[in-house]
């Protein structure tokens, strides 16, 4: 009797001992290929380039609101003309955007009128920081003190918005925010370099 | 006979047929999270440190700027001067806006204004060749840059 049994007909399985070879060479090709880590930096807007009929005129801001900012060739940083230790930068430039008690000598306070949610706000609507850098000047340095004046923004931005809004500058709605950035807009200003002293 | 047949006392195999799965998801976890790498890069470039950093959020409306030292292979035919790297090719100034233009015509009308231009630039460089690049730059009216910069806590200790 068994030798009449019908024999079994399933088809034959495919072998997928491979498919993990496959797998694994897929994976090392993208390992290879590709990079992690995303994109990083300080961003900055340029300011369009000047027509020539107004190369040579001094556009009209007052002394009393810039912050003259100069990195010399030996990486100094001078602050209103005095040499400054980078530390201190940033309070430095807070002090002279916020302006508390109105001095006459740090930069005009506006009124901005009729803010959304906060009605008038006095502000030192005019103020720019001024950044001149030497050739000579090394890069890192000159990143660092970009970096602790978008500090000194980012630190003025968030006081405001915690003492009005109750809550940190990054967690706002995008209409608050605007509102922030209106009453603390990043002026900087990046001069072309002189060379002071490049070459002794 | 049978019922003393010795047994088989081999070690039962691993079973593998998972293992296919398991590297696929790997895979598609690198698929997901890295981007093409784009360029080789032919200048030594070590950004400097920042605290406050922004993302650079789109991928494809941003072109790079590499400025440093070349390496070591490309020492011996550009010397060591800082030096310029746009695509895959070290250049000169003059050519940034040529670059930048080809840049703006790879984009849609909508996304032109929106072009970032990364600058990858070495933290021991000096401030000359960058101030060329970013007058060039603002020539070309490619006017949103970005200094690339490595996240760190707290630059002064």
């Amino acid at each position: 009797m068994p030798a009449l049994q019908r024999k079994k007909r399933s088809m034959p399985q495919v072998n997928s001992a491979s498919t993990a070879d496959m797998a694994f060479i897929l994976l090392i090709f993208f390992l290879t290929a590709t990079s992690m880590g995303t994109d990083k930096g300080l961003a900055r807007q340029l300011p369009p380039p000047v027509p020539d009929e107004f190369k040579n005129q001094d556009t009209n801001v007052k002394k009393r609101n810039v912050l003259n900012i100069l990195i010399n060739s030996q990486n100094q940083v001078s602050c209103q003309g005095e040499i400054l230790d980078l530390k201190l930068l940033r309070k430095k430039t807070k002090e002279f955007i916020e302006n508390k008690n109105d001095d006459m000598d740090m930069p005009q306070k506006v009124i901005l009128k009729d803010l959304p949610f906060l009605g008038n706000v006095m502000a030192t609507k005019n103020h720019v920081v001024s950044l001149q850098s030497d050739r000579g000047t090394q890069y890192e340095v000159y990143i660092k003190v970009q970096n602790e004046i978008v500090a000194a923004y980012n630190e003025l931005r968030n006081e405001f918005s915690l003492a009005n809004f109750n809550k940190p500058y990054e967690e706002l709605d995008e209409e608050r925010q605007k509102v922030v950035r209106a009453v603390y807009p990043q002026k900087i200003s990046e001069a072309e370099p002189r060379t002071y002293g490049g070459t002794k | 006979m049978g019922k003393f047949a010795k047994k088989d006392r081999s070690i039962p195999e691993l079973n593998t047929s998972s293992l296919p799965d398991l590297i696929f998801t790997t895979l598609f976890f690198f698929m997901v999270i890295t981007t093409m790498r784009e360029t080789e890069v032919f200048v030594e470039v070590h950004v400097p440190a920042a605290t406050e950093l922004v993302k650079l959020e789109k991928k494809t409306l941003v072109s790079a700027i590499y400025i440093g030292k070349p390496n070591r292979s490309m020492r011996a035919r550009f010397g060591t001067e800082s030096r310029i790297q746009m695509n895959d090719k070290l250049q000169e100034v003059s050519e940034i806006s040529r670059f930048i233009a080809a840049e703006k015509a790879a984009l849609s009308e909508k996304d032109q204004p929106l072009m970032t231009v990364s600058l990858r630039v070495d933290k021991n460089t000096k401030m000359g060749i960058v101030t060329d690049v970013k007058a060039a730059l603002r020539e070309a009216l490619a006017l949103k840059i970005n200094y690339s910069a490595a996240k760190r806590e707290n630059l002064f200790e």
